[in-house]
């Protein structure tokens, strides 16, 4: 941030440079140094052999773990896209409510394939709307999403007092890649695989996403280049809102009661997972492999704080002061922004 | 020159703006007078003290997400310490810790040269929970002479004393520092790290002081909560994306170095008017989330298309 640079010695200098191309390494080294902790805090919980049960490692925690990582990530994925372009999306919480919230009032009347797709379409709608003003009139992405996000809860509790008669029903399909598990494993891994391929193919070998870091590397160049930047805007935050109205599907056969805030906290999580697996909020960087990562090491973290059996205040202030730690960490020895 | 006209141009354009939306309520309720103008001073006061914080680390080139949670600590803070103190230490002591946390939080940012928004987010969180451990439920007291600071008017009939309280408060932190050397290094800092830093301006020391100060102004935020509520609050209010968006309205650029307090001030009364006009006009409180969210989002629209279109010229 500042113009002053720091000197590293050239040993460190080198492991930074081959941390640097591989972000993931420190990450993953980091994830497997929390499980290690979480071990020694409670043994057993991880190896439950050590505990004198059944198998090396345990799938219910280890399932636990995924299945409630897997939300996070899918509205990481969102952070990651937009922020490749120097962007952000701050709607992707109330997205994820909405589309859940609608999708759980209307199947009981409309049945469910229409109420999913309606509950996509919602999610489509506010990514367009948050695409025309960025990409159209340039409106700074923090503000624009702040407020399609303010707009979108009015609509909500407007929605709500209409259907406040209609009963809810949560899809048994939502409910059994919610809840559900196959071979210990939860069944929201059958959406998330194919999906997480999807977003890294995105990014990694199609023109989309060179689109996505030219534009983040350097806006003006790859204007002069030709590309027409709010075409790309618009569909990347098109993109964006269809992610999160998904996320937010999976994530209310999760939890399975729909609210007026069901995924509401999972937004400012959702900025720390793409931040610490590696993204820049300055653009031009970014991997969803890494967000992947740092949404399960959020989940860890948690998992720790929840044993150490601290009180609220303690935990959330932790949590902070960790996100900070990693993320400076990271900065120091990638030697990135 | 011109570009110095335009700035004024959109605080006297707010000015006016105002100035018609007061009229549209006289409209509207013939008897809106001097009760009704306090009322609205004084909701309208936490949410000028948390604008002012955030314009004026927007103005150094960050912006800081935790403003909301900070302003939850001083409130709790207060409401704790009344209880056992008497007010004016108590109160000093309040504004002591609102300096405080906003001065870690920038020297975090210099220390650990992670951005200003990763940062704030990360501290947005530690605040919070600062927050709930002093108070785990909302609760506490406020001494009663506070509570009564912000009722009635001032000196004349129709000058709401909540009114003067915050201009008299922001003005006494905001003007000297404006028109001292600090002020121009703020400035300049953020139009321009590199630039300040090479003109001899100590640029991780202003940032440092910007977000102090947003922190003192996040304290009286969080006196003017709990003098409001009469309680301590420890669970945030809505006020950081009600800052965010009278800070850009207020004609504040995201970036640094542009904009002022004075604009973003009257830009939180025209977000709280038009909520007192939709209450008025009997809409759902609802649909006036909606009308918030559409009125904030033009206009930064029109905002940026209008600075857009000056730019190419």
């Amino acid at each position: 941030m500042s113009p002053t640079d720091t000197d590293t010695t050239p040993p460190l200098a080198r492991l930074g440079r081959i941390l640097r191309d591989n972000p993931i390494i420190p990450l993953i080294a980091f994830l497997l140094l929390l499980v290690v902790a979480l071990e020694f805090m409670r043994p057993g919980i991880v190896m439950p052999i050590r505990a004198g049960r059944e198998g090396l490692i345990s799938s219910f925690w280890l399932g636990n773990l995924i299945k409630f990582a897997i939300p996070l990530a899918m509205l990481a994925a969102c952070q990651v896209l937009t922020m490749l372009t120097a962007g952000i999306d701050l709607s992707v919480g109330v997205v994820a409510t909405v589309a859940a919230f609608v999708c759980a009032t209307l199947s009981s009347t409309l049945g469910v394939p229409q109420a999913v797709m309606i509950a996509l379409a919602t999610g489509f709608v506010v990514g367009l709307v948050n695409g025309f003003g960025v990409g159209i009139v340039r409106v700074h992405p923090l503000i624009m999403t702040l407020g399609t996000g303010l707009i979108a809860t009015g609509c909500l509790q407007v929605y709500q007092r209409f259907t406040i008669n209609t009963g809810t029903l949560i899809p048994p399909f939502l409910e059994w890649l919610g809840t559900g598990r196959t071979w210990g494993m939860p069944n929201g891994l059958f959406l998330f695989v194919p999906f997480a391929i999807f977003i890294i193919w995105l990014m990694r070998s199609t023109g989309f996403g060179r689109l996505l870091f030219a534009l983040g590397s350097n806006e003006k160049a790859a204007k002069l280049s030709g590309v027409k930047s709010w075409q790309v805007l618009m569909a990347l935050y098109a993109l964006s809102g269809l992610i999160a109205a998904l996320a937010g599907l999976l994530y209310l056969g999760m939890i399975r009661t729909p609210s007026l805030n069901l995924a509401n906290p999972l937004l400012l999580p959702s900025v720390a997972a793409a931040v610490i697996g590696g993204t820049s909020i300055f653009g031009g960087r970014g991997s969803f492999a890494g967000a992947i990562i740092g949404a399960l090491i959020l989940r860890v973290i948690d998992t720790m704080l929840t044993l150490l059996q601290m009180p609220e205040g303690a935990r959330t202030a932790m949590f902070g002061l960790i996100i900070l730690a990693v993320t400076a960490l990271y900065v120091r020895i990638t030697g990135t922004k | 020159m011109t570009a110095l006209i335009r700035k004024h141009a959109w605080v006297i354009g707010l000015a006016v703006l105002l100035a018609l939306l007061l009229a549209l309520t006289k409209l509207i309720q013939p008897n809106f007078g001097a009760p009704g103008l306090e009322s609205l001073a004084r909701s309208a006061l936490p949410f000028a003290f948390a604008t002012a914080a955030m314009a004026v680390v927007v103005i150094v080139g960050g912006i800081d997400l935790s403003v909301a949670s900070m302003m939850a600590v001083c409130a709790v803070t207060a409401a704790v310490l009344m209880e056992r103190m008497a007010g004016v230490p108590a109160l000093m002591i309040v504004l002591a810790v609102g300096l405080a946390m906003g001065l870690v939080n920038g020297a975090l940012i210099v220390l650990t040269r992670v951005p200003d928004i990763v940062v704030t987010l990360a501290m947005l969180f530690v605040w919070e929970g600062m927050a709930l451990l002093i108070l785990s439920s909302p609760g506490g007291s406020v001494a009663p002479w506070l509570s009564g600071a912000t009722r009635g008017p001032f000196l004349i009939d129709g000058l709401p004393m909540a009114l003067v309280i915050m201009a008299l408060a922001i003005a006494i932190v905001w003007l000297p520092i404006r028109r001292s050397k600090l002020g121009l290094a703020i400035y300049a800092t953020g139009s321009d790290p590199l630039a300040a830093f090479r003109s001899g301006v100590a640029v991780d020391r202003t940032k440092i002081i910007a977000y102090g100060i947003c922190g003192l102004f996040c304290a009286m935020g969080g006196l003017s909560l709990a003098a409001l509520t009469g309680i301590g609050e420890p669970v945030p209010g809505p006020y950081l994306m009600a800052s965010v968006a009278a800070v850009v309205l207020g004609g504040v650029v995201l970036g640094g170095g542009k904009g002022g307090l004075l604009g973003s001030i009257i830009a939180v009364f025209i977000l709280r008017i038009i909520r007192t006009i939709l209450t008025l006009m009997a809409i759902d409180p609802n649909v006036t989330t909606i009308v918030e969210g559409v009125i904030m989002v033009g206009v930064v629209m029109l905002g940026t298309a209008l600075t857009l279109r000056g730019a190419r010229r």
